[in-house]
């Protein structure tokens, strides 16, 4: 942990230097020995296990070297650690290797090491200290955090054009709107989580209620989804208001647990409720949206309709609803985030965000805690309604299954990950969390292991969040725009100062 | 303005507060003193609905409040400066003096604003800080001037000395007295750092083991034998 001046390379203890390698190699074993090496198959006459050995040791091997690799910078070596790092890295994508896994770590585990020996060499330290890397993190979330400002206008003009590059062809829609779903759905619950600090599990109940409502009334009254999609926000948002009533006297673990509780006593009603939701069945044959109800994406319409592709005389494609269904996806999530934006400038979000820091203090200030709560509860449901009702008609099937409580855990994850409150860190968590599951779909098993381990690398570099840098809503009058800049700088050097800046909550 | 008459307080089966009386007049100081755990902040809390008190009545200027929610006292010009400051520590320094106004009259913000920040022109230095990264005497300071912001009639000040170098404490306390000379500004204060507290006050109450044991002015508090011997021993 401490950091050594390599002025001189010293002699290399080889004994000491192959112990502490073997040790890490060791723990490696041990984790990749059920995690990798065991695995369990279907076999006609039952579930059977397959071993993998070659994997495990390859792993194990991969991991000495590695400690090795930093434990030769750390006494002095980064140049040659440098270079066979790099040649690690390069066989990695240049050799065929037996299996993709082998791969990814070769190229990730290489890259690791060469930056830390990169880093070794140009400031002569083998390690940065904790304080000292958070204060950088800091200050590239600061600067992240002010980017955004040019950054997000960038980011929607690219998503907008995005259908229209010849990269879009169906399944990168498909991930986009999937992305974009969540990116919503984390801007919702950034609303109760992120602002007004309430824990809430069980934000799926919403988005279930929002779905169901646009499903079952589509299935019992045959209502278009322009009528349903303000129903069905309304509905969640009553939901919202229903359980706060009785939740928001609760604080902080006792609330989540409740919230939790009722994530899964919608569930729990949607499959038992059998002759009215459809049970376990779900609901299929939810109408697809149609073009704001004036025309449809289908190449045959019914009598009556017009079809999409006549009206504007372009070519019959399938892909003309999902592209619509992208710029759907992307305008609600917009909405979202633009009221987020335009709220924390007004007395509510305000209010918001002084009841995350301090509820007792509001209470004193003359805010109605119960009345704020209440109100980020039934607008964040009903943000979650209408993504419900997004996704029932996108899908054209809905089942309790969708509405599990590892969607409020990811949802939830997304925003803290991204850093409570921030609304581009919710957009890069999503891409981290969705995102990489979907573009490392060819490492397959190994999918959800890299998730975990990206989740733990999270933990360990950024624990409160990628983007945990707050920027003040209001600034003092007269002060020139060279000022503006102050209180970043300010925060960021108060951070560095190592008081309660760094990591006071 | 302020009347406390009989006024019963429990923690479950526990009687803090043993039938308080206490009045406090306008434009008034008034200090309340006692040991830790004798109820004085449970008093203080009392006057601001939580807990509530189980018996006897809370006036203000006449009207009753014993039964009024906490968040209803700042629109009547009651402004309290809780206990631990409270302060709201990733905002800034005047996001929070905003939050304090949040029930004021509109286009009254840059009025007080300037109020405030005369009053404790450290305040001004630290205008855009994360409150949080402040220190204890500059939080101390933020969570007054909040209070301030919603331009009350009563301030209540629940251990403003509380953890502070005597040199901070000097300097809140000479705050308080210039608002209490230049705005006309009732007080009402809990401390335990009796002699000070006593110095600044017009009037004083003793409080022992949930009751109001002595009152009297500042000075006479200061000089009587009990309350020396009980709360001023060491000398300040």
């Amino acid at each position: 942990m401490t950091a050594i001046s390599m002025s001189s390379p010293r002699a290399i203890a080889w004994p000491a230097i192959l112990k502490e390698a073997a040790m890490t190699a060791f723990v490696a074993l041990l984790l990749t020995i059920p995690l990798v090496g065991l695995r369990t198959v279907d076999r006609p006459t039952g579930l059977g296990l397959e071993t993998r050995w070659n994997e495990v040791a390859a792993a194990v091997g991969l991991v000495f070297l590695g400690r090795l690799g930093l434990c030769l910078i750390r006494e002095g070596h980064a140049v040659t650690v440098l270079v066979l790092a790099a040649a690690a890295t390069a066989a990695g994508f240049f050799i065929a290797m037996p299996t993709e896994a082998l791969r990814v770590i070769l190229i990730g585990g290489g890259a690791v090491i060469a930056i830390r020996a990169i880093l070794a060499i140009r400031t002569g330290r083998s390690k940065l200290s904790q304080a000292e890397r958070d204060k950088r993190m800091d200050h590239i979330a600061a600067q992240v955090q002010h980017a955004s400002r040019w950054l997000g206008p960038i980011a929607v003009v690219v998503a907008l054009a995005f259908p229209f590059t010849p990269l879009a062809d169906r399944q990168l829609l498909d991930i986009g709107i999937l992305l974009l779903t969540y990116i919503m759905l984390g801007w919702g619950l950034n609303i109760v989580v992120g602002l007004a600090g309430l824990l809430d599990l069980g934000y799926v109940a919403f988005y279930a209620v929002g779905a169901y409502s646009y499903a079952l009334l589509a299935h019992y009254f045959g209502f278009s989804f322009w009528v349903c999609l303000p129903l069905a926000g309304f509905l969640a948002a009553m939901s919202g208001v229903l359980l706060g009533f009785p939740v928001l006297r609760l604080r902080g673990d006792y609330f989540a647990i409740v919230t939790l509780g009722f994530g899964e006593i919608i569930r729990i009603i949607l499959i038992n409720w059998y002759q009215f939701t459809g049970g376990p069945n779900g609901i299929s044959g939810i109408p697809r949206p149609s073009f704001f109800g004036i025309a449809d994406f289908t190449r045959t319409p019914a009598e009556g309709t017009a079809a999409f592709h006549e009206m504007f005389g372009l070519e019959f494609s399938p892909l003309h609803r999902i592209i619509f269904l992208y710029y759907l996806i992307l305008v609600l999530a917009l909405v979202v985030n633009l009221f987020t934006m335009r709220v924390r400038k007004l007395p509510l979000g305000r209010a918001w965000e002084a009841l995350r820091e301090d509820d007792i203090a509001c209470a004193s200030l003359g805010i109605n805690r119960t009345n704020m709560k209440l109100a980020a509860f039934a607008i964040a449901a009903m943000f979650g309604g209408f993504a419900g009702s997004f996704f029932a008609t996108r899908q054209g099937f809905i089942s309790p299954e969708s509405f599990t409580f590892i969607e409020s855990a990811i949802i939830l994850a997304i925003v803290v990950l991204g850093g409570m409150g921030s609304q581009i860190g919710v957009v890069v968590a999503t891409l981290l969390v969705i995102g990489l599951p979907e573009a490392f779909r060819e490492l397959a098993d190994y999918r959800m292991l890299t998730f975990g381990m990206g989740m733990v690398l999270i933990m360990l570099w950024r624990p409160r969040g990628l983007l945990a840098h707050r920027d003040p809503t209001i600034l003092l009058h007269g002060r020139s725009k060279g000022g503006s800049g102050g209180p970043a700088a300010g925060t960021a050097a108060a951070g560095g100062q190592g008081i309660a800046g760094g990591s006071a909550k | 303005m302020l009347k406390v008459s009989g006024v019963h307080t429990f923690y479950g089966a526990i009687e803090a507060l043993k039938g308080v009386d206490i009045e406090i007049g306008a434009g008034e100081i008034v200090s309340l003193i006692g040991a830790n755990g004798a109820g004085k902040s449970t008093l203080l809390m009392t006057i601001c609905g939580s807990p509530r008190a189980r018996m006897g009545r809370i006036t203000f200027e006449g009207q009753d409040i014993t039964q009024m929610p906490t968040y209803e006292l700042v629109r009547l010009g009651i402004a309290q400066s809780p206990e631990g400051r409270r302060i709201f520590p990733r905002m800034s320094v005047l996001e929070n003096l905003q939050m304090g106004s949040i029930t004021a009259k509109p286009g009254s913000f840059a009025n007080e604003l300037e109020r405030v920040l005369t009053l404790f022109p450290r305040l001004k230095e630290r205008i855009s800080q994360r409150a949080g990264t402040m220190s204890g005497g500059e939080q101390q300071m933020l969570a007054i001037g909040r209070a301030l912001m919603s331009q009350p009639r009563l301030l209540l000040l629940d251990e403003p000395s509380l953890g502070l170098a005597p040199l901070v404490v000097k300097q809140i306390f000479q705050a308080v007295k210039d608002i209490n000379r230049e705005q006309k500004m009732t007080v009402f204060m809990v401390e335990q750092n009796a002699f000070h507290a006593l110095k600044l006050a017009h009037r004083g109450y003793v409080m022992v083991n949930g009751k109001v044991t002595m009152s009297g002015t500042g000075a006479e508090l200061l000089a009587n034998e009990e309350v020396r011997s009980a709360y001023l021993e060491g000398g300040h």
